[in-house]
């Protein structure tokens, strides 16, 4: 679990940037359901790690990992297997 | 002197070439004087009374240490420069650990043993080749100038394989699984290189 005092934690909004990049679109306020536990946020709310070789989401309940990103000189990869579409409401 | 000429703006943080400081910088990384905490999720915080690591996978018979075990294996004080694949290199940090070769002692290794996966509280993962921890090139520390390793700095425990960038010296380290084939770990399945040698720049898949 996370502890709010993290130091390095962000929230998804602080790769906006990249994710607009990737994406084509603001990504911030679309509904990612994590595949864990089932917590649906908006994506510019999942906890942000960005001081890392990559970029990593986790969800805001249960810290599992939904979306990880590395950009390479050549490429960008993206993992999104921790996390799916919510059902329509 | 030909130094003389050149603007502090030209070199950057890079020490004059040719020093002996220099010449301690693998290519394409800058100088620091801290120590950049990088972390892909929340700190863990396993208390010693639960702590153990353990060597798995292509043994005849797994082995396990409690904290209080795994301190009463001989230590040894280490001064390494370790390098991170975002660029940064710091010279002579001072460790203390156990050294993998005699954790790798207390086990019986499977002749298909070639390759070893690092695993770590929080779930990650890094793959090293098993030549690339032996002859006294990787450690799993626990004190680090001359304290206990703190928390952010993969405390209690973390292996240190400074040879290669330092994401594979996994912090919150808990145990070595060996492995007969190669296995990406954690940054290694999303583009970094399975080796990861400074000296090469092997940073991405590839390299």
């Amino acid at each position: 679990m996370t502890s709010p005092k993290d130091e390095m934690v962000l929230d998804g909004n602080a790769v906006a940037g990249t994710l607009a990049e990737i994406y084509g679109d603001d990504m911030t306020t679309v509904l990612a359901e994590c595949t864990s536990c089932g917590n649906v946020d908006h994506i510019g709310g999942l906890i942000a790690y960005v001081h890392a070789p990559g970029i990593v989401l986790r969800c805001t309940a249960c810290a599992t990992i939904m979306i990880r990103i590395v950009q390479t000189p050549k490429r960008t990869l993206v993992d999104v297997r921790g996390k799916r579409i919510p059902p329509p409401p | 002197m030909a130094d003389r000429f050149v603007t502090r703006g030209f070199v950057g943080r890079r020490e004059p070439a040719g020093s002996a400081q220099a010449a301690r910088i693998p290519p394409g990384q800058h100088l620091v004087k801290d120590f950049p905490v990088l972390s892909a999720g929340p700190t863990p915080r396993t208390p010693l009374a639960s702590w153990s690591f353990k060597i798995e996978g292509l043994v005849t018979e797994p082995v396990s240490w409690g904290w209080d075990e795994f301190q009463k294996l001989p230590a040894q004080d280490f001064v390494k420069d370790i390098s991170c694949v975002t660029k940064w290199t710091k010279l002579d940090t001072h460790w203390r650990g156990v050294s993998v070769d005699i954790l790798l002692e207390h086990v019986e290794l499977n002749r298909r043993a070639a390759f070893v996966t690092a695993f770590s509280d929080g779930g990650y993962t890094t793959n090293i080749p098993l030549p690339d921890l032996i002859d006294g090139q990787a450690f799993v520390a626990y004190d680090y100038e001359g304290k206990p390793l703190a928390p952010q700095h993969g405390g209690p425990a973390r292996l240190v394989v400074p040879h290669l960038y330092f994401w594979k010296s996994a912090k919150w380290v808990r145990g070595l699984r060996l492995m007969e084939r190669d296995e990406p770990g954690f940054w290694e399945s999303l583009g970094y290189n399975n080796h990861g040698d400074p000296w090469k720049e092997e940073r991405y898949t590839g390299d």
